[in-house]
């Protein structure tokens, strides 16, 4: 078994997982009970399964200058997916759709309105 | 490889569904975003799919795109949505 | 935006430019010597053109914590992810969340900013609000079932924080305090 099987092992290995991550990621998305929730299935296993992708395709590949591309992918995503739903989740939260009975601890209603300070983004 | 790549685009095409799902029952705009942001992941799953099966690296540089413009798509949503269920509704009692 | 506009040689950053040749680089996918003095090019016009405010981050690198940080945060994000899975694959209908609020001690904006980032991918939280006059930053976090979960999650965030402030912090008096 010389070194490249090895590398394809390795990659089938990663784009499986990374698929049944994703997959994860949709049924949650598509089950869980309230936006929040589901932002949580959006952003990690998801960030996962796209890293495992991205490993599984260097992998195949086996060329140097691909690398570069796929470690910029990697670090976009790993730097914009908590921004976004960030985003999403203030929008949501500052919105007031928020499932009151889903949570146990609500600390930031009480002192949302008195939040008047600017807002980070313009 | 063949038949990994298959089974995994099996998967990735059931993800697709349910995330159309969850964008068709919406119940909200933010929801529909957060389809929309896990569905554009599963984009890239796919083209980097195509690419591994066929050692190509000539649509690597869609993988960069998509994921700039998945996070672009989101943030403006959510920045410009009133986050209101009904958008009409709200046009009207203003 | 800012009061008082700053000159246009100051938005020129050795760091920020040498992130954007990098990037042109890998863009490219060809590492030779004309490709990097075109895109240091590019780098310079691009901040000259679209120029950012100053970063000011007093940053002070440390090798070994950033190593742990970064191992320790590939780990949790794997943890996290099989958290979500199995709340995901199981009965849903009784799934608490609760919203938290943490008090940072730093005093850096740059340190809130990454913790805020890493702590969406480690297990079971989202950044959702953030106050940066008094570096407050309310987590929801996820399937908590009780106060006890609660506070073991507000552990967890300080303990991010430390992390952080390990590896990029200026300072680490604050942290003494907390850790005796």
């Amino acid at each position: 078994m010389s070194w490249t099987d090895l590398a394809d092992v390795i990659a089938a290995a990663c784009l499986l997982t990374g698929a049944a991550l994703a997959l994860i990621a949709a049924i949650g998305v598509l089950r869980l009970p309230d936006l929040l929730s589901r932002m949580h299935a959006a952003t990690k296993p998801q960030v996962l399964s796209l890293l495992l992708v991205l490993i599984g395709l260097g992998f195949r590949l086996r060329e140097p200058e691909a690398i570069g591309i796929l470690v910029l992918v990697a670090l976009f995503q790993l730097v914009t997916s908590p921004v976004a739903n960030h985003m999403v989740g203030r929008a949501s939260f500052r919105a007031g759709q928020i499932d009151h009975d889903r949570l146990i601890v609500d600390e930031l209603s009480e002192v949302l309105p008195q939040i008047e300070e600017p807002r980070g983004a313009p | 490889m063949t038949v990994v790549v298959y089974i995994c685009a099996g998967m990735l095409g059931l993800s697709t569904l349910l995330l159309l799902a969850r964008m068709t029952m919406g119940p909200t705009m933010l929801d529909r975003t957060v389809a929309l942001d896990v569905l554009t992941a599963v984009g890239i799953c796919g083209v980097a799919l195509e690419a591994a099966l066929n050692r190509s690296t000539t649509t690597l540089p869609i993988l960069l795109v998509l994921t700039l413009l998945g996070f672009v798509g989101s943030v403006s949503i959510a920045r410009f949505s009133r986050g209101s269920d009904d958008i009409e509704a709200e046009e009207e009692a203003r | 935006m800012s009061p008082r506009p700053i000159p246009r040689h100051r938005t020129l950053q050795l760091p920020v430019l040498v992130w954007l040749t990098l990037v042109w680089l890998m863009l490219w996918r060809d590492f030779s010597l004309g490709n990097a003095l075109f895109g240091f090019a590019v780098a310079v016009g691009v901040c000259l053109f679209f120029p950012l405010p100053p970063l000011r981050m007093h940053l002070r690198v440390r090798p070994i914590p950033l190593l742990w940080l970064g191992v320790r945060f590939l780990w949790d994000v794997v943890v996290s992810s099989v958290l979500v899975a199995r709340a995901t694959l199981g009965p849903t209908k009784n799934l608490r969340n609760a919203v938290v609020e943490v008090n940072l001690k730093t005093p850096s904006d740059f340190v809130l900013t990454v913790v805020a980032e890493m702590i969406c991918l480690i297990p079971g939280s989202l950044a959702v609000e953030a106050r940066r006059s008094t570096h407050t930053v309310f987590f929801h976090a996820f399937d908590v079932r009780d106060e006890e979960g609660v506070e073991v999650f507000r552990q967890r965030v300080l303990a991010q924080e430390r992390r952080v402030v390990r590896a990029f912090g200026s300072q680490t008096d604050h942290l003494e305090e907390v850790q005796p």
